[in-house]
């Protein structure tokens, strides 16, 4: 049993209330960071911690925080992402709906560091009533002397508010939630300047993802050099996994970093193994941007060495043979599902997501869709397949926001794990024309054979 | 003509005949739009978007539209800009349960298309459509960030999860029998897991 930080009292009854958050051990960071503890202090902790941003891109907070512009006379903003869109993911709702205080805390403990006295919680608008559970959350803070003026009597204040987004997959991306968030299109801007120099409102701005922030509350409490006691190398502490798929027990399990994948997926502690006795397939470990793993690279790496659950190990190989921890999205597919299906189901995703203001991304999205949506109805051919290579490669890297590379990813990853699959549909359209082909004749991956020389 | 000049549309007073928001709205609107810093009001316009469309049936004709630029100070277009730009926002009347299955991935190897597919045979319309009686309309969306609970969908402010087709059919009952619209914003939401 691995140890828990974030959701260690996640069965405790009543733990969505202030009280019984508080009789836990609740709202101590606040104490021992503004009391005894200089904002500095609080980066440095975060920086010893090692801690990685848990949005997806794994940037380390504690550096993050370093960046920040501090000019005389201009307010600073700390902005949570709470814009869980990625597919596959659904940890921060998970946390945020359970244990809402520890989102208000880390965020009072956070802006504190950082020296920000007004904060947004930006959540997506589809968590409209996740958002309803974190203004009681707020207003219990307030109402006990958390938030404010004047906090704990040390001269501090910070308000803090909620936001709800439009429902927009790209107002995760950190620019286009603040544009967003100043009650505008989501449209992501250029950078520089980055946000840690104008952010929102054209002032210096911090964005951290829901656990992220969370995070901040063990590490100031142990001190960050305990909290990277805990995992492998340069992955540290505590990460959420959100499991779903075709496993027997999808849910949210925070794991310590360095789990192997293979205990992850079959062991009865986390997703439980394969639902309904069938074989997997594949496997997407971090949201549905990361490239997907077919069977034989899932648990074991190309070198044959056991594969973890940390940012190096599944990002081991490159694009050739690995993947990425990302937002911790895991997606299981059995042997019944389609890889081109799922892979069309993702770039109608990316189309659709799509904020339109780069041609590349607005255009090239839309061709993949439909060039994978002939394909998987049989209608497609045998050029079909490099012309998506190559329109993903045209996305990638020439638009103004990664919005392009997470689309254009997957389809790679897919035809070069799954290049017979695809192949299979341009020569057999009679026997895929069934949207559920999948499940009368499954076809697995084919694991290529070493190049000898 | 003042309007005209600075080439907006006119806030013509005829085209929003009819168009009062409830006492209660209007105070939501005016507390959201105090959480910014002066002058940054327009921060609100997301959320004040959202209470409109539960004070307008559901959707946000430009005439809605031009009454929430007008309270909040701001261009109609600024509005409309925003609106169009967001999925949640509907610029098209729509049923007063808006069931929106989610379809991406993991809902989707969970068996999304059943649910469509049975959903759309049950109240006898396509995705996209509303019922005749304006109770129900169809929609697909995407990932809704409930792939542990997959297949599900959203109506309104609640979240179901783990569909089957016993579920669906006690939901659909439900929401007849309380014949109100479901909105994102509602405070009594009941969420199935």
């Amino acid at each position: 049993m691995g140890r828990k930080l974030l959701l260690t009292h996640d069965h405790v009854e009543g733990i969505q209330g202030y009280a019984a958050y508080r009789a836990n051990g609740g709202y101590r960071s606040v104490e021992k960071a503004l009391k005894k503890m200089t904002p500095d202090e609080v980066v440095e902790e975060v920086k010893k911690s090692g801690l990685r941003g848990r949005g997806g891109a794994g940037f380390p907070t504690g550096m993050k925080w370093s960046f920040l512009a501090k000019p005389e006379g201009v307010p600073r903003y700390l902005v949570c992402n709470a814009d869980e869109s990625e597919p596959g993911t659904f940890k921060d709702r998970y946390l945020m709906e359970r244990i809402p205080h520890i989102l208000i805390e880390g965020m009072i403990t956070s802006s504190y560091a950082l020296g920000a006295n007004t904060s947004y919680i930006y959540i997506r608008g589809e968590y409209f009533y996740v958002a309803r559970i974190l203004e009681n959350a707020i207003a219990e803070a307030y109402a006990n002397g958390w938030l404010g003026k004047n906090i704990l009597g040390t001269g501090y204040n910070l308000d803090l508010y909620v936001q709800v987004g439009g429902g927009a997959y790209i107002c995760g991306e950190e620019t286009a939630l603040l544009e967003s968030l100043e009650g505008k299109r989501g449209n992501p801007r250029i950078k520089p300047p980055f946000p840690a120099v104008a952010g929102l409102y054209g002032c210096p701005t911090v964005v951290n993802n829901v656990e992220t922030i969370a995070a901040v509350v063990p590490i100031v409490n142990d001190g960050g050099d305990e909290y990277a006691k805990i995992g492998i190398g340069r992955s540290t502490g505590t990460k959420l996994i959100s499991a779903s798929g075709n496993i027997n027990k999808p849910g949210v399990y925070e794991i310590e970093l360095g789990v192997p994948v293979e205990e992850f997926i079959f062991s009865d502690e986390y997703c439980g193994g394969i639902a309904n006795g069938k074989r997997m397939k594949a496997c997407v470990p971090g949201g549905s941007s990361v490239p997907i793993l077919p069977d034989y690279l899932v648990c074991k790496t190309a070198a044959g060495e056991d594969r973890l659950m940390t940012y190096e190990s599944l990002s081991d190989g490159g694009f050739v043979s690995g993947s990425m921890l990302g937002s911790g999205g895991f997606i299981v597919y059995d042997e019944h599902q389609c890889i081109v299906r799922n892979t069309w189901n993702f770039s109608r995703f990316y189309h659709h997501e799509s904020c339109g203001q780069c041609s590349p991304c607005r255009e090239g999205t839309g061709w993949m869709e439909r060039v994978l949506h002939r394909l998987e109805k049989g209608e497609g051919h045998m050029s079909d397949i490099d012309l998506l290579v190559d329109v993903a490669k045209k996305i990638e890297g020439n638009t103004i926001c990664p919005l392009g590379d997470a689309a254009a990813w997957p389809v790679a990853a897919a035809i070069r794990h799954f290049r017979h699959e695809f192949e299979y549909h341009v020569l057999h359209p009679d026997k895929i024309k069934d949207p559920k082909h999948g499940y009368r004749e499954p076809i697995m991956p084919v694991k290529p054979e070493p190049v000898t020389a | 003509m003042a309007e005209v000049i600075q080439g907006t549309r006119a806030f013509n007073p005829s085209t929003r005949a009819g168009i009062q928001f409830s006492e209660e709205a209007l105070k939501t609107i005016e507390a959201l739009m105090k959480r910014y810093p002066e002058g940054k009001h327009k921060s609100a316009l997301l959320p004040v978007l959202h209470v409109a469309q539960a004070e307008a049936d559901g959707w946000l004709s430009p005439e809605v539209m031009d009454y929430v630029a007008e309270l909040m100070k701001l261009q109609p277009i600024e509005v409309y800009e925003v609106a169009s730009f967001y999925s949640m926002y509907n610029l098209k009347p729509v049923g007063k349960c808006v069931l929106e299955v989610c379809r991406t991935s993991s809902c989707w190897t969970r068996g999304a298309e059943d649910v469509v597919d049975y959903i759309g045979k049950k109240l006898n319309i396509r995705e996209g459509e509303t019922t005749a009686d304006g109770m129900f309309t169809l929609k697909t969306v995407e990932c809704l960030g409930a792939c542990g609970g997959a297949p599900m969908l959203q109506c309104g402010a609640e979240y179901h999860e783990n569909l089957t087709e016993a579920k669906i059919d006690s939901l659909i009952e439900r929401y007849r029998a309380e014949g109100r619209r479901k909105c994102y914003t509602d405070l009594d939401y009941q969420n199935t897991k």
